[in-house]
């Protein structure tokens, strides 16, 4: 078989007077690319010569709004890039935010902000590994997967009223405290969720039909994830050990006792078993933040000038008033220091950083996201290279590409 | 997140990085001529593995800013869990640097990226299209003299309908 590089549409006409060769283009829109983007596959029959991915039909100038939008404004944009774990988003963000301010947040926080990073890990790992499973043929797996999730939705709209865009977190704290019944519901998917997980395991597995399609396609290999800068559950599947939770903890991960996953075949399969692997980590650390929830408050104190004070406070002491009343005023705010600052965390997708520079008004200069989708679509082609058609939808869905992260 | 080690390294042996530090973030302004060699000397011998992100910041009106533009690269070391942030500092009329994809194919979309929003070109690109917005498109919209609502290029769009397409 020959290889052709094809970079442009140009090149693409081209080739296309080899007449064996065909061109196909998938997308934009299309079921199995489960969002809004667009390849141009070259195909020698059934094999994909190359690919070349066409992004951006979901560019919404993310970056430009950051600077626009105060800190607290932009977090609900955060929610809208990879929507399907918007609560590590607004971590994220916050999170950078804070290392610009050089915030201190208090216990409680960090560990609600720990749990819920973890439940959204979750959410998305099951949303991934349902979609490579109906991508493939199995249906059951993502009802299962997708029953699941809607647990978890369900936990989001107790803790926060939203289900799907939930900006949540605050600068400083969090929009309200968890309640008692959050923290049941978490006990009670804690407990819950094992047995499906168990089932899941049992359906995919060691299923023929699964294994075929996915072991040996799309093979990573550990020196390519890193010179294209794969991170997450993609880089651990080709044997990188790199897991931001370990190496650089931040929120409250050195407290728990979880273990990295990581696989080394760096084939879909071994990004499947990641995934579902690294689900049961997850749970483990959300079971012993629960359980150990410290008491006190979830908002940094009235000195920082950057949390809200609760209402008793300002309608009882003259700080509070003073301090509600400077934090909602448009022309006062907090003050940034005029710094730049990169932080990120271990995003269920990846790292998941934002880049950001203050001019000293509560609006960021420049609010960069280093978003894992990007990163990983553009392994993409180097992944499919020599498979057949079919096998683009199982390294698609298995490199989870949101294409709303992918084009910001 | 870094060793005093590696930055006594590469400020040995490379004199002219000027260095500064930020909530234990250490950061180091290269010249542009220097920028692949310090590029490479720390992939290759201080275990800067991993490129995380290359991104730009366009410094007009912002108080105190000396150039127009700043290109921020971020590096980690996958063994050695280090984090080194690299600015280099770039003005309008000659606004390029040389290309990192010899170093990192993962380079590769993320300059096009700043070539797309911010106009900055990379010398020895491989393939320096526009990656999110079409080719079509004449502005560098994340430049800080580009407004929020754009110049009017939505509503120039041709409009295709059903019976001509």
């Amino acid at each position: 078989m020959t290889v052709v590089q094809a970079k442009t549409v140009e090149d693409l006409a081209q080739a296309e007077a080899r007449d064996y060769v065909w061109t196909l283009n998938f997308g934009p829109q299309h079921p199995a690319t489960h969002t809004t983007l667009r390849l141009v596959l070259l195909l020698d029959g059934e094999r994909v010569v190359d690919a070349i991915p066409d992004i951006g039909y979901l560019h919404s100038g993310f970056e430009k709004l950051g600077e626009h939008l105060n800190y607290n404004q932009y977090v609900t944009v955060t929610d809208r890039m990879n929507y399907i774990s918007p609560l590590a988003n607004n971590i994220a963000w916050h999170g950078a935010v804070e290392k610009l301010l050089g915030l201190e947040i208090t216990p409680r926080c960090k560990y609600l902000r720990t749990i819920l990073a973890e439940l959204s890990r979750i959410s998305d790992h099951l949303l991934c590994n349902g979609a490579v499973g109906i991508d493939v043929g199995a249906f059951t797996f993502f009802l299962y997967a997708f029953y699941q999730r809607e647990v978890l939705y369900d936990i989001f709209e107790t803790l926060c009223g939203a289900r799907f865009t939930n900006s949540y977190t605050r600068v400083g704290g969090l929009m309200y405290d968890a309640g008692p019944l959050v923290v049941e519901k978490i006990r009670a998917f804690v407990r819950n969720f094992p047995r499906t997980l168990d089932d899941m395991d049992k359906l995919l597995n060691r299923n023929r039909i699964f294994v075929d399609r996915t072991k040996g396609v799309g093979v990573l290999s550990k020196h390519e994830a890193i010179a294209r800068s794969a991170t997450g559950p993609i880089a651990r599947a080709s044997g990188v050990t790199r897991d931001l939770r370990k190496d650089e903890p931040y929120l409250a991960y050195e407290d728990f006792d979880f273990q990295v996953c990581c696989a080394t075949a760096g084939d879909c399969f071994a990004r499947y078993l990641v995934r579902m692997a690294e689900m049961r980590e997850s749970l483990k650390i959300v079971a012993q933040a629960i359980e150990n929830l410290p008491a006190g408050g979830v908002n940094v104190g009235i000195d920082e000038r950057t949390a809200l004070p609760s209402k008793q406070q300002v309608y009882q002491t003259i700080e509070g008033t003073i301090s509600h009343f400077e934090l909602v005023m448009t022309n006062r705010g907090f003050v940034v220091p005029q710094e730049e600052v990169y932080d990120a965390i271990e995003a269920p997708n990846g790292e998941l950083g934002f880049y950001l520079v203050g001019d000293g008004s509560d609006v960021a200069y420049r609010a960069r996201c280093r978003p894992p989708s990007f990163i990983h679509f553009a392994l993409f082609p180097h992944l499919i290279r020599g498979h057949t058609l079919s096998d683009v939808v199982a390294v698609l869905g298995s490199l989870n590409i949101i294409a709303a992260e992918l084009d910001r | 997140m870094i060793d005093r080690q590696t930055t006594a390294a590469v400020s040995s042996e490379f004199p002219s990085l000027a260095w500064s530090e930020f909530r234990g973030q250490s950061r180091a302004v290269v010249p542009r001529d220097e920028l692949l060699r310090v590029l490479k000397f720390l992939r290759d011998s201080r275990g800067f593995d991993l490129l995380v992100d290359i991104t730009c910041v366009d410094y007009l009106n912002y108080r105190g800013a000396q150039d127009r533009f700043a290109l921020v690269y971020l590096l980690s070391g996958t063994r050695t869990n280090e984090r080194i942030t690299l600015r280099v500092f770039v003005n309008e009329p000659e606004a390029s640097v040389p290309s990192a994809v010899p170093l990192w194919e993962g380079a590769n979309w993320m300059e096009r990226e700043v070539w797309d929003m911010f106009g900055i070109r990379f010398e020895g690109h491989p393939d320096l299209r526009r990656i999110l917005l079409p080719e079509e498109f004449t502005a560098h919209p994340l430049r800080k003299d580009y407004p929020l609502q754009g110049r009017g290029e939505r509503h120039n769009f041709p409009v295709l309908r059903r019976a001509e397409g």
